[in-house]
């Protein structure tokens, strides 16, 4: 854990670094195509960009210390106003993509291993295979094709329409806010938007997710203890379902940590094609136009993330193996 | 000796298939007991004793074993004609079984009083009388009367503060303790027949003495049969009533104990009992049994020891011998049962 600031401010030096480094003008581009000279060097010296790399270095440190991101030099937003507006989007897709992959993965993997080499097993490992091999962009595509273009269930993306009130702002993922809401029809419609999206990113941590609980399910059912259990007459479906369920988990939430901070950096792809208004779109947007604020801003909340996502999966061990615990 | 036999063994043959071919681990195995007998069952490895004992409860996962032939006869039921919800019915209720290592056969997920619970529900399905509470009595009711019955299982078997200690996981117990807890979990359905595979091998000598004083004690209380399954044949002259020896997938030698180690009869069994180093033996004085175990895949075609039997005739290799009884019940499966005639 005290290892995550110096790879966050490891992260900031890059960032700056290769930010100052690729070829190009950011401010020629911000200050727009028909500014002179003299208006550039104006519009530099109005971010502080004149000045030497190593003082705007040390000036943005100094801010992040009180929550000071910087500003986008395009729409001269301060960057923390973005990052509150895009992270919960991301966040939603990701834990709901998540959710899927859990909910989904995990009794399948467990299934897959209790019918080895049965019909369950194979069907499970070919589409495992088939989800992994895909890739998300390419089954977003065919998602948008068949569920909004030929059947029209789904909306083609976005997060909520336009003309739509949306519930009202509480933890900013739109499912929550509109059940806080007591909305219905706001949560439907949000859940609407989410699906697509969700299940395009969910397929490959779900198949991953599910081939290490078979694995792991497979090998804890070879240990001394599930004899025991199955000599002392308890059901194989209590066995598998509580005993053998439990320890096979713990070996497959290590995948589930390192998948969740996978997928936070993964969302760029995904959000593109839907459209969905999260970090991904926004550091998109930023790249394209050397706006490098934002993108610091987005690699400094990302990696917060996944730091947190693995401290999670820490926690979590020691709810499920109590051996852990004391150790 | 009128009763009939709890556990009645009938030539039972079992194969297993291996890359190499399929071996022929139990070749008409032959073991009846009673309730209040504690039978050992002794050999070296791979002599098919664990797999008697699994084959009882039916825990040989087949394939790759396959069932030749034989009965196993429990209470007068063919166990070997039972599906597994029948041998389900069967496990943890009538018989019990505890395993060799005890830091293995607990669920290190869980604390010791939910795995017990589960087993006495379990045993209670079968027979609403291991709880004693009333058959309309709500799910809470019945997981409050197993854990009752939980912590009193586990003060039987010697573990001290056992209303506390109910609730902790199985690595903050001793190895001994373990054992003990596992015993718990054997006893707690209230078995008529218990089957331990090598229940001491993983212990200290003194946890060991322990363990078998309490195995003792728990056969008498609840006048059980018991399979205990060794390679040790001090475990044996210590705990068991009667002994059999086992040899390549064959018993060679069974009986009371003190009969067959006193006058042991199969010449396995002789050899067996000289190859244990006791104090008086002197630096090169001690006996091992040369050549070695066959291959069970193309088994010897009359005794299965008559290639390192130093007695063994040409009638020997001919067809495996039967067992004869020769008093008492002590049987030898040998064409020359008796004392020694050992040119020395």
């Amino acid at each position: 854990m005290f290892l995550t600031i110096p790879v966050l401010l490891g992260l900031t030096v890059l960032v700056f670094a290769i930010g100052r480094l690729l070829p190009g003008d950011p401010v020629a581009l911000a200050a727009g195509p028909n500014a002179t000279p003299a208006e550039i060097a104006a519009y530099a010296r109005e971010f502080g960009l004149d000045r030497p790399v190593w003082v705007q270095y040390t000036s943005y440190l100094t801010g992040l210390l009180g929550g000071n991101f910087g500003v986008s030099i395009f729409t001269r937003r301060p960057v923390i106003e973005d990052l509150i507006a895009y992270t919960p989007a991301t966040l939603e897709l990701v834990f709901a993509a998540m959710a899927l992959a859990i909910l989904i993965g995990i009794p399948a993997g467990l299934a897959a291993a209790v019918y080895r080499d049965r019909w369950p097993d194979y069907l499970s490992r070919v589409a495992a295979l088939g989800a992994i091999s895909m890739p998300r962009f390419f089954l977003g595509l065919l998602l948008q094709l068949a569920f909004a273009m030929w059947l029209g269930w789904l909306p083609l993306g976005g997060r909520f329409p336009l003309t739509d009130d949306p519930p009202r702002l509480v933890t900013g993922f739109l499912t929550v806010d509109a059940l806080i809401a007591q909305d219905l029809s706001a949560f439907w419609t949000a859940c609407r938007h989410l699906a697509m999206p969700a299940i395009a990113m969910s397929l490959s941590p779900l198949a991953t997710i599910m081939r290490m609980m078979r694995a792991s399910t497979l090998e804890v059912m070879q240990q001394d203890y599930v004899m025991t259990e199955r000599a002392l007459g308890l059901s194989q479906r209590l066995i598998v379902t509580k005993y053998v369920a439990r320890n096979a988990i713990s070996a497959t939430l290590t995948v589930i940590g390192l998948y969740f901070g996978w997928l936070l950096g993964g969302t760029v792809l995904v959000e593109t094609i839907f459209d969905w208004p999260g970090l991904g779109l926004y550091a998109t947007k930023a790249v394209v136009t050397q706006d490098f604020m934002p993108v610091i801003g987005v690699t400094l909340v990302i990696g917060t993330l996944f730091v947190c996502a693995n401290l999670l999966v820490d926690v979590l061990y020691g709810v499920i193996n109590p051996k852990v615990r004391t150790e | 000796m009128t009763e009939p036999p709890l556990l009645d063994i009938r030539d039972l043959h079992l194969s297993m298939t291996s890359f190499d071919g399929e071996a022929h681990v139990l070749a008409g195995v032959n073991l009846s007991v009673r309730r209040n007998e504690v039978w050992g069952v002794v050999g070296e490895t791979g002599c098919g004793k664990s797999l008697t004992g699994l084959s009882i409860s039916r825990l040989v996962p087949s394939p790759p074993a396959r069932y030749l032939g034989g009965k196993i006869l429990f209470d007068g039921r063919d166990l070997l004609s039972l599906d597994e919800a029948g041998m389900r019915n069967l496990r943890g209720h009538r018989i019990g079984m505890i395993f060799q290592d005890p830091t293995t056969n607990l669920n290190p997920a869980f604390r010791i009083g939910e795995q017990l619970v589960d087993v006495a529900l379990a045993a209670d399905r079968r027979n609403p009388d291991i709880l004693g509470v009333a058959a309309r009595a709500g799910r809470r009711a019945r997981r409050r009367a197993a854990r009752d019955l939980a912590v009193r299982t586990l003060a039987e078997v010697g573990i001290t503060d056992a209303a506390e200690r109910i609730d902790a996981y199985p690595h903050e117990f001793s190895g001994g303790m373990r054992q003990r807890v596992l015993i718990a979990m054997a006893l707690i359905g209230r078995p008529d027949l218990l089957i331990a595979d090598e229940p001491t091998t993983a212990l200290d000598v003194s946890v060991q003495s322990q363990i078998l004083a309490l195995l003792a004690g728990m056969v008498r209380d609840h006048a059980m049969g018991v399979i205990l399954i060794t390679h040790n044949l001090g475990v044996v002259a210590k705990a068991c009533s009667h002994v059999a020896v086992m040899y390549a997938g064959v018993i060679v030698e069974s009986g009371p104990v003190a009969a067959v180690l006193r006058k042991p009869s199969h010449p396995y069994t002789r050899a067996l009992m000289s190859s244990i180093p006791t104090s008086g033996v002197r630096r090169g004085e001690l006996k091992g049994l040369p050549g070695q175990v066959p291959n069970l895949i193309k088994p010897p075609r009359g005794c299965r020891f008559a290639p390192r039997c130093a007695q063994a005739a040409e009638a020997c290799r001919a067809g495996p011998p039967r067992p004869v009884d020769i008093g008492g019940g002590h049987m030898a499966a040998c064409l020359k049962p008796g004392p020694a005639a050992e040119a020395a």
